[in-house]
């Protein structure tokens, strides 16, 4: 199990190296640089930048810098607001999309979970048509369209009381996550949903089941021992890498409801070619990704005994 | 997250089977499932209401967390009784160090919190600022600080905070990107290319309340250059307390402004409070203008506005539509702005061919563009290189010198095309790249184009969509025949549109070079007499249309809803803006 882990571990750092490498040179690649704006410099003040930044340097050695400078755990400062680290930017609003992210997986997750288990039970009748409607409807629409709807739902039902039940935009107390969470959560639920429900029509009519049936186990054991148990792999499965998706992936719902997540710095670096921020928010992600992935593994072998970690 | 996986078929199937063929085992159907179902029902039932407990408790735990990471609730749009106007901001600002703010955002915010040797009034006149009176004459400005300016730590501003600041800018390990604009100072681009050290630059503290500004040459617009933020003052002390991080936090920044910033909590919320060390803080009414929300998306601000949560809004075509079934009265205001087609002057282009320029220019028509195609209240069709809205001698520049008459002329068109076929002894014309953004507003222009060359012109296009930096490389290279541009002022003077397209300027980028335009650029810049500049301007209006150097497409304008509590809103095409300062909120 040690030896496992630390193998895997080992295997994420080369694929984080990796990630950053690639990362490096394909937006080296893209036509353009931070420091162009809409209005040209003069030859003495675009070489002054160029000297400050660094780029006056070959590629490679500029590689060579920047890769020194992250293993020590440096991403740099960012072009686009030249005051800010990008350590900064990524201690600042990652937590605020982390808070969003669990919320909302915790929604997706249990939602899913447990609407997935009601579609089996009731497979093809009204609670299960009804619910797969609207998970085809999760998983189609776009989260913008959710988000944008979403917001609009909240002036009419603020209009309507006369007063703020819910915040429409912003950020920082309780009643402000509400709305995103539920909007960003909306699609994971959907595909959890579907995945519970398909794992657990395969369990329900399973040998051990029918096994635990027939010996007369009262149904609450079979339903929390046997059926849920096992219904749960595929879905932790997924479960790994949809938390990295959704924690970091909100733009658009941060976009929406004004909310101060690494997901707009993201989306934004790349739009302004901010190199040490896609850079910093690339690496952080992809570590993240990794790092949630190598959990997964790990959680796979307490929850499901027949799966043995060399 | 991929959602391509679907349900296991074999699953399904072998469900299906189990279920039928195992009779009388309690597989869900048959005589006992009602208690089975019963129990298993109400299991789910107990899961679920622990779940949503979870999930109440979790959320409680990240509230409280969240809220040592700042954020806050905000208040209403106007509030009377704190005196405070809270509204949405489109980014954060990016730079709020004055001697490398570039952006639009950056200095609303700092002509907000800061102030020049001169400012903006509300009919966007010049008036003083720190500076008391100045003189302006030849080569040399001088400029008299009033005594009871302050800082926000309660110090005076001194001449010294100027000079410190303009030599920052200049320096070359500033790395300013507007330094350009301290050029007209003595020695100033010497100082930035690094061949003279900074003191040598031409900006004097005779004593602590008079600055002596020598230049590099007569300039009749000094004092409106002066408004502009790289000139704000910086106090050295503070600045070089702050241990490179001057601008970066609220408490980072010293301010001499009518509000200083309360808080700023980064991709959340900005306010700004009133400045009582302000020298005219009596002329100050609003008490906190709370930017409490950042987004640059145009519906939710306006839905922010709808929830009475914000005071002002931007609209868009999309937005507009709504706006109207709402019967909210509508601002407009023309942002200063001039957008047109570039051509690309390269000799290697087709469009450097005049004839074919020519033949484009009699095709098209603004007006057409602006009320058929764009839509959006504001806009209005550009006639000329420089917008209606730039002083001239007396009145307004394109009253004095209207602009060339242009009318859609297709026999015209089609006489210049055959010339240029011939000239460029080209039978049909190869296609012609046309760079535009990639947004709604740009695809629709030019998809718009690309129809009226294809119907009137028989000119096949090819429409090069390309995100901004990409647009801007591919300009700069020259990889292009035509690009959508715009250009909007850096000060209040015809210049700052009328060198645009002189052969030395870097912003050319369709490197357009023709030694009479230049000519007439060099007069505007160094007369000191207001008919002679106004007349180079002209001429260069005039060079500008029967070369057909570009094609004016729109004056760009915006329309916003503002609360009607809310009044005092000043918005300009040079300066701060939108300007708050002079806002106040009347009882209703």
């Amino acid at each position: 199990m040690i030896l496992y882990t630390i193998k895997r571990l080992i295997q994420g750092v080369i694929t984080v190296w990796f990630i950053a490498t690639a990362t490096f040179f394909a937006m080296h690649g893209v036509p353009g640089d931070p420091l162009m704006t809409d209005k040209a410099m003069s030859e003495e003040v675009r070489k002054n930048l160029d000297a400050h930044y660094g780029f006056d340097q070959p590629k490679w050695k500029q590689y060579g810098i920047y890769i020194g400078h992250m293993v020590q755990g440096d991403f740099g400062i960012s072009f686009a607001q030249e005051n800010r680290r990008v350590n900064d930017i990524l201690w600042e609003h990652f937590p605020v999309s982390a808070f969003l992210g669990i919320l909302a997986i915790t929604f997706a997750g249990l939602g899913g979970i447990l609407f997935g288990a009601l579609t089996a039970r009731y497979r093809n009748r009204m609670p299960d048509i009804v619910i797969m409607f609207l998970v085809i409807l999760g998983i189609s629409v776009p989260s913008f369209v959710f988000a944008a709807l979403g917001q609009l739902a909240l002036v009419k039902l603020n209009a309507f009381f006369g007063t703020s039940i819910l915040p429409v935009a912003g950020w920082g107390t309780l009643s402000h996550m509400i709305a995103p969470s539920l909007v960003l959560g909306l699609g994971t639920m959907a595909f959890l949903t579907r995945l519970m429900r398909s794992s657990m029509l395969e369990i329900v009519s399973s040998d051990y089941v029918r096994t635990a049936r027939s010996k007369g186990l009262p149904t609450t054991r079979i339903f929390l021992r046997h059926e849920l148990r096992n219904a749960i792999l595929p879905v932790v499965t997924v479960l790994g890498p949809s938390i990295a998706a959704i924690t970091t992936g909100g733009f658009v719902v941060e976009l929406v409801f004004a909310i101060p997540g690494l997901g707009r710095y993201f989306v934004q670096a790349v739009q302004q070619l901010d190199y040490t921020v896609i850079m910093g928010t690339t690496v952080f992600y992809g570590a993240f990704l990794v790092f949630m992935v190598i959990v997964v593994d790990l959680l796979y072998g307490l929850i499901d005994p027949r799966v043995r970690l060399e | 997250m991929t959602t391509s996986s679907s349900d296991n078929p074999g699953a399904r199937g072998r469900a299906v089977a189990g279920a039928a063929s195992v009779a009388g085992v309690p597989t869900g159907q048959g005589s006992r499932s009602g208690i089975a179902w019963l129990g298993e029902g109400s299991q789910l039932f107990i899961l679920s209401v622990l779940g949503i407990g979870a999930f109440v408790l979790l959320m409680m735990l990240l509230s409280f967390v969240s809220e040592l990471f700042g954020g806050g609730g905000a208040g209403e749009a106007v509030d009377p009784g704190t005196g405070t106007i809270t509204l949405a901001l489109s980014t954060e600002p990016p730079q709020l160090d004055s001697t490398r703010a570039t952006d639009m955002v950056s200095g609303q915010i700092l002509g907000h919190v800061m102030e020049g040797l001169v400012r903006y009034d509300e009919f966007d006149r010049i008036v003083p600022g720190v500076a008391e009176r100045w003189e302006v004459g030849g080569s040399e400005a001088v400029f008299h600080l009033r005594d009871d300016s302050r800082w926000s730590d309660g110090t005076p501003v001194t001449a010294h905070d100027f000079v410190f600041a303009w030599r920052k800018a200049v320096e070359p390990a500033t790395a300013s990107q507007y330094a350009f604009i301290l050029y007209p100072i003595k020695n100033a681009r010497a100082v930035n290319n690094g061949e003279l050290p900074v003191t040598a630059l031409g900006a004097t503290a005779v004593d602590e309340l008079t600055l002596e500004v020598r230049l590099e040459r007569p300039i009749g617009y000094f004092d409106k250059l002066v408004a502009f933020p790289t000139y704000y003052p910086i106090k050295q002390a503070f600045y070089e307390g702050r241990d490179g991080r001057y601008g970066a936090d609220a408490v980072d920044l010293l301010y001499n402004g009518p509000f200083v910033i309360e808080r700023w909590v980064h991709g959340a919320q900005l306010r700004m409070s009133r400045n009582d060390e302000y020298w005219d803080h009596e002329r100050i009414r609003l008490n906190t203008i709370d930017y409490a929300y950042i987004t640059s998306d145009v519906n939710a601000t306006l839905n922010l506005y709808k929830d009475g949560k914000v005071a002002v809004a931007g609209l868009d075509a999309e937005t507009l539509h709504d706006a109207l079934e709402q019967r909210w009265k509508l601002e407009r205001f023309n942002d200063g702005s001039v957008f047109f087609i570039e051509f690309n002057h390269r000799p290697s282009r087709l469009t450097s061919n005049r004839n074919l320029r020519k033949a484009i220019q009699f095709v098209l028509d603004p007006a057409e563009l602006v009320y058929k195609v764009i839509k959006l209240p504001g806009n209005t069709p550009g006639e000329s290189l420089f917008p209606v809205w730039l002083k001239g001698v007396n009145g307004y520049f394109r009253q004095e010198y209207p602009a060339p008459e242009h009318r859609v002329d297709l026999a015209r068109a089609h006489d210049y095309l055959e010339r240029a076929k011939q000239e460029l002894g080209l039978d049909p014309l190869p296609p012609l790249i046309f760079l535009s953004g990639d947004n709604p507003a740009a695809n629709k222009q030019s998809e718009y184009f690309q129809e009226v060359f294809a119907s009137r012109l028989g000119i096949e296009v090819k429409i090069d969509r390309q995100i901004f930096k990409q647009r801007l490389a591919k300009m700069t290279s020259g990889d292009f025949d035509m690009v959508l541009a715009g250009w909007g002022p850096d000060y209040a003077d015809p210049l700052t549109f009328g060198d645009l397209f002189a052969s030395w300027n870097k912003n050319n980028r369709g490197e357009y070079a023709n030694s009479v335009l230049d000519g007439w650029v060099e007069v505007a810049q160094s007369s000191l007499v207001p008919e002679e500049r106004m007349r180079a301007f002209d001429e260069i209006q005039k060079i500008i249309y029967d070369d057909a150097v570009i094609l004016p497409n729109y004056e760009r304008g915006s329309v916003f809803v503002r609360n009607p509590r809310l009044e005092g809103v000043v918005r300009r095409a040079v300066g701060t803006d939108p300007d708050y300062t002079n806002a106040y909120i009347v009882d209703g």
